[in-house]
């Protein structure tokens, strides 16, 4: 197989390049496998982060070619030979070194999500809940958090300014799957609108097309949520739940 | 939040974006297939003229709100609004309101044109044009909320022109099938595949409810109407076509310029 170029940034917080590493990939490698290559025989002090190597940890998230990836979920087979492949650390958090990065800010906004309030037991002080009732999130759950949504969402990666009023795509299914679960009785609007910042998502799905879950994030959980902050504004909604009443005693 | 975790120094690449790939040639077709409607559909409702040509009635045109207007449909029968300057008002841009507000703040649409026209981001990894950002959290963006009820208007317009469609079958000497005919049906099946796949009617129609196992009716319908969601933005393209392609067909057949075929 010919040999590649592979441009990989190279650094830390007070700053850094792109450097180029000369690499004869083999059949069935993934970008991960390559960085393993030129950390082995290269580069020993290549900083990266990975644990699986099967897509399921979501620890190797990088851009590749400018487009936010799992290394491991990458091959090579996608790129011509005799291509430059850029590898870039996920550019909207804090470079640690090389391709780490800081990636606190998403843990920081997972302490803020309001947890479930479940509804009482029965009277057999059990909890029941039928498949059909969480096909829905059992979606969300599929969720890695390898932070590819909120490396592309646009209003984080961009606006540094709305970090602290904006939870991000990762966080609004998370939300989504408390607020749509059979068994919660807790309501988050103020929450969702005020302190989660869905307001502030124009839904231009590319956390969508990043996620390697395929999880529907902006069909199945931001635009859900915003409906159901707009049922607020409805006044047939608004007739309904006077007759059904609230969330915790209604379908 | 801690501070440690916001305003630290990012990877120092100065670069705008690394992305490769041919990124801006969606937005570019985006800009000129929904800038090409948008001037035709103006152009069109301008007019106020050659909607109809019997049995035929332009989707730009229905329902008939004017006393003056020639098809025996609703007909409203409400007087010409003359304004100054421009004169009669064309009833195209009153009726045109209400599907234009629908698609205007169409959740697929909105990820259209906020890539394409407003830029933000124009691609996936690329970065926004404009550096002040408010999402839709401000006036006039903030009343995208609202776009449940322009599915309900929407949805009286599918009604409107399904009557349309019908009288389609009518012709002078009786029942009969055209070329027209099948256009109009096509595009009213069209329209209401886009306007049922919403995610307003899939929300309203059951996605609200939380313990669905208590809910079968609306189970079935969130989920039947799931599926359709799957495919809205395709929808969303045909019926676009399909609107303005029936227009231009009876426009053509009204001016003459090409012959309705009988089929039956």
């Amino acid at each position: 197989m010919a040999q590649f170029t592979m441009r990989v940034f190279r650094g830390d917080a007070s700053g850094g390049g792109f450097k180029d590493y000369r690499v004869e990939p083999e059949e069935g490698m993934v970008v991960l496998d390559v960085i393993h290559r030129i950390q082995a025989t290269q580069a020993n002090d290549l900083a990266c982060r990975w644990n699986c190597k099967a897509g399921k940890c979501g620890s190797c998230s990088a851009e590749v070619n400018g487009k936010p990836r799992l290394m491991c979920m990458t091959r090579m087979d996608l790129f011509q030979p005799g291509d430059t492949i850029t590898v870039a650390p996920i550019r909207t958090f804090p470079l640690i070194r090389d391709l780490v990065t800081d990636v606190s800010y998403n843990y920081e906004k997972a302490k803020q999500v309001p947890p479930l309030r479940l509804k009482p037991p029965e009277p057999d002080g059990t909890y029941r809940m039928m498949q059909e009732d969480i096909d829905r999130i059992q979606e969300f759950h599929k969720c890695i958090e390898c932070f590819l949504c909120q490396d592309v969402c646009h209003v984080i990666r961009d606006h540094e300014d709305k970090k602290r009023v904006f939870s991000g795509p990762r966080f609004f299914i998370k939300i989504a799957s408390l607020d749509m679960h059979p068994l919660d009785t807790r309501d988050r609007s103020s929450f969702i609108q005020q302190d989660a910042g869905v307001g502030l998502c124009n839904i231009t799905k590319c956390c969508t097309e990043v996620c390697p879950e395929n999880i529907h994030i902006t069909d199945n959980g931001i635009i859900p949520l915003k409906e159901r902050m707009a049922d607020s504004l409805d006044p047939i909604v608004w007739l309904l739940r006077k007759f059904r009443g609230p969330k915790s005693s209604q379908a | 939040m801690s501070s440690r975790v916001i305003g630290q120094s990012r990877p120092s690449i100065t670069a705008p974006h690394l992305r490769t790939d041919p990124w801006w040639t969606l937005p570019i077709t985006v800009v000129i297939v929904l800038g090409s409607f948008l001037v035709y559909s103006t152009w069109a409702a301008f007019q106020n003229a050659h909607y109809f040509a019997s049995p035929y009635l332009s989707p730009f045109y229905s329902p008939c709100l004017y006393r003056s207007c020639l098809h025996p449909s609703f007909g409203f029968g409400l007087p010409d609004i003359h304004l100054p300057i421009i004169g009669l008002l064309s009833p195209a841009f009153l009726i045109l309101a209400g599907p234009g507000l629908f698609r205007l703040t169409c959740y697929y649409y909105r990820k259209a044109y906020y890539r394409s026209f407003w830029l933000a981001p124009p691609a996936c990894a690329v970065p926004d044009v404009k550096r002040g950002y408010t999402g839709e959290d401000k006036f006039p963006l903030i009343l995208q909320a609202f776009h449940r009820y322009t599915w309900y208007l929407a949805v009286l317009f599918i009604v409107m022109l399904t009557w349309d469609a019908l009288l389609a079958f009518r012709f002078p000497n009786g029942f009969g099938i055209g070329v027209g005919t099948l256009v109009m049906g096509i595009n009213v099946v069209c329209l209401a595949a886009y306007t049922f796949s919403c995610h307003s009617c899939r929300h309203v129609c059951g996605g609200y409810v939380n313990v669905f196992s208590k809910a079968p009716g609306r189970y079935r319908a969130w989920h039947f109407l799931t599926r359709l969601n799957e495919r809205h933005p395709i929808y969303a393209w045909l019926s676009l076509f399909s609107v303005g392609l029936t227009d231009l067909y009876i426009r053509l057949v009204s001016m003459g310029i090409i012959r309705d075929l009988r089929i039956i």
